[in-house]
């Protein structure tokens, strides 16, 4: 067990090498540099000299495995180096930026599994019946419908026309993580939904079901106990995956309601060719790629067995 | 039953395209021609959809976005679907070095949150949807590789093959004639499910302000540019959003009968299924 979770997290390294040299190259491919941005986006003309000895501060004229290599020296001595904009050390300001991220995702993770798991068991019990055609009727919208657009919508609604919630930030208190929760709710829950849907109905086909009810087992037992044990594997892992995403920060829902989380950071930082800053979030993602990986294998032997470690399909 | 559905399905699928494809001759007015005594133009008869802040009128930017969107979103999913699954039969068919090779880069790939990459890769080329595209394309192609490949494996030891390679068929003929149709289906099934997702994407891009340049008329980017008439006329938003909105919705339906008919265990199960509970 001990020697099954080392060898996954050794998997780790080659990881965390590709994908930081890969981020690296493509950072360095752009044209413009961080201190080509920094000139366009101030207004101010800087001469070449004056460029050329803040790309000296920088490090940005040596060549580029030097960089890389000294980057990576300062990772495995625990200095991930400070931003190209702020100035401010890198660790620090991407830990800041985590809570907020951290929170959106419990509570647009609780949500999703608040709406869809009910949801999804009520549509497979009543399988073909109006109140499946309803339901799956909504969860069909929901898949087809882009978030921005849902945030949009949902700013005009609930902030523009009835005033009830901020429009956007984290100022608002805990009234402002309302919408972006919503946003993220609607389109997870709406996919679960015929995930957690399929799941229960693929177990209420098995033969131990049809023995259950032959024995007068009641059908609310048979339900809760053995058909939904048995669909968590699915919902689980499913959540999992959602998790790791989300605790990437949501991209666009965050810029949309200036939710100041990794996501936010990550574009913001991509904007201005931050590179330390992008790398701290590349870092961040593979160790959440891998972390959530090994939780889900370690979660699917703990509810099932049978499932033996190290079986997984590559 | 399914039949008739994938008919009626298909046949809106095909007025999309073409609508999407004639647009130029579908648009009551220039989507480009601005119009500034005419803007912000709540819908009325000579603009059902209302005109935008230029005065453009918002119908026709709406039909000429169609073509933008629907068309780079399908260019994405042929590009992936083909890079993909080439990628994952070779590693299927050949094993080896190689497969674990081309596996890792993947495992790098995914490890990415998809969006994020995108958005760094279209910001280093800057823009365009074109950019977009390969930017999409990029992170999109591992789950096909991935799905081919697992597809190849157990095709891979099946008698026909053997048998295709006792006849003297050369290893391209047989990854070409023999193993790529059979592992076509499935494939397929993706691509076709997968049309509606990458099209909320590279709106989502554009949306961002990293696909189309505003000029051009794409829904993700006309939405993005309506922002801050949120409030004062929401047609400006309203109006591209529901485009994007019908048209997935459109192929998500789609491509759920296209694998309903194309996967006959499923169709097989659903008709056991009787009523439960």
């Amino acid at each position: 067990m001990r020697n099954y979770i080392l060898h996954r997290l050794l998997q780790l390294i080659p990881i965390l090498l590709g994908i930081t040299l890969l981020s690296f190259v493509l950072m360095h491919t752009a044209s413009a540099d961080a201190i080509d941005v920094m000139e366009s986006n101030t207004g101010t003309v800087m001469s070449e000299e004056e460029k050329a000895q803040l790309r000296k501060e920088l490090g940005l004229d040596r060549p580029l495995p030097e960089q890389y290599v000294s980057w990576l020296a300062g990772v495995l001595t625990g200095d991930m180096g400070e931003s190209f904009v702020s100035g401010k050390p890198v660790f620090e300001t991407f830990v800041s930026k985590l809570p907020a991220t951290i929170c959106l995702t419990v509570t647009s993770l609780l949500l999703t599994v608040l709406v869809s798991i009910p949801l999804g068991i009520l549509s497979a019990v009543r399988q073909n019946r109006v109140t499946d055609y309803v339901i799956r009727f909504f969860s069909f919208i929901g898949n087809s419908l882009p978030n921005f657009f849902v945030s949009l919508l949902l700013i005009y609604f609930f902030s523009l026309k009835l005033g009830l919630l901020p429009v956007m930030g984290s100022a608002g208190g805990w009234r402002s993580i309302i919408l972006p929760t919503m946003t993220l709710g609607l389109a997870m829950a709406s996919k679960y939904t015929r995930q957690v849907r399929a799941a229960v109905l693929e177990e209420l086909g098995k033969d131990y079901v049809v023995g259950a009810r032959a024995r007068g087992v009641r059908e609310s037992r048979i339900l809760f106990f053995s058909v939904l044990k048995a669909s968590m594997l699915t919902i689980v892992t499913l959540l999992a995956m959602s998790a790791g995403s989300l605790l990437g920060g949501t991209a666009i829902v965050e810029s949309i309601f200036m939710w100041d989380g990794v996501g936010k950071m990550a574009v913001d930082a991509i904007e201005m060719r931050d590179f330390p800053v992008i790398q701290a979030y590349v870092i961040w993602m593979a160790v959440i790629y891998v972390a959530v990986n090994l939780a889900t294998d370690l979660l699917y032997h703990y509810l099932d067995p049978r499932i033996r470690l190290g079986q997984e399909e590559r | 039953m399914g039949r008739k559905k994938l008919i009626f399905l298909g046949a809106l699928v095909a007025v999309l395209l073409a609508a999407a494809a004639f647009a130029e001759y579908l648009t009551p007015y220039d989507p480009y021609a601005q119009d500034l005594a005419n803007a912000l133009q709540p819908p009325c008869a000579a603009h059902p959809l209302g005109t935008d802040r230029y005065g453009r009128d918002m119908l026709s930017r709406v039909i000429m976005g169609g073509q933008t969107t629907i068309y780079s979103s399908l260019l994405l999913v042929v590009l992936i679907t083909v890079a993909g699954s080439a990628v994952g039969i070779v590693c299927g068919y050949f094993g080896g070095k190689l497969d674990a090779v081309l596996m890792r880069i993947s495992d790098v790939f995914l490890a990415f949150p998809g969006m994020v990459f995108a958005i760094a890769v279209a910001s280093v080329m800057q823009g365009g949807v074109m950019n977009a595209v390969a930017a999409l394309a990029c992170i999109s192609w591992p789950r096909y590789a991935r799905i081919a490949r697992s597809q190849v494996l157990t095709v891979k030891s099946m008698p026909y093959i053997h048998a295709a390679r006792l006849s003297g068929s050369g290893t391209a003929k047989i990854l070409c004639r023999h193993v790529a149709p059979n592992i076509a289906g499935p494939v397929i099934v993706t691509a076709v499910l997968d049309i509606g997702t990458m099209m909320m994407e590279i709106a989502g891009l554009s949306f961002l302000g990293l696909g189309a340049a505003p000029p051009t008329a794409e829904w993700g980017s006309m939405m993005s540019n309506g922002r801050s008439m949120l409030q004062t006329s929401p047609w400006v938003i309203l109006a591209p959003g529901a485009a994007i909105f019908l048209t997935v919705m459109i192929f998500n339906l789609f491509g759920d009968t296209v694998r309903d008919a194309l996967d006959p265990r499923q169709r097989k199960r659903r008709m056991e299924d009787g009523p439960v509970a």
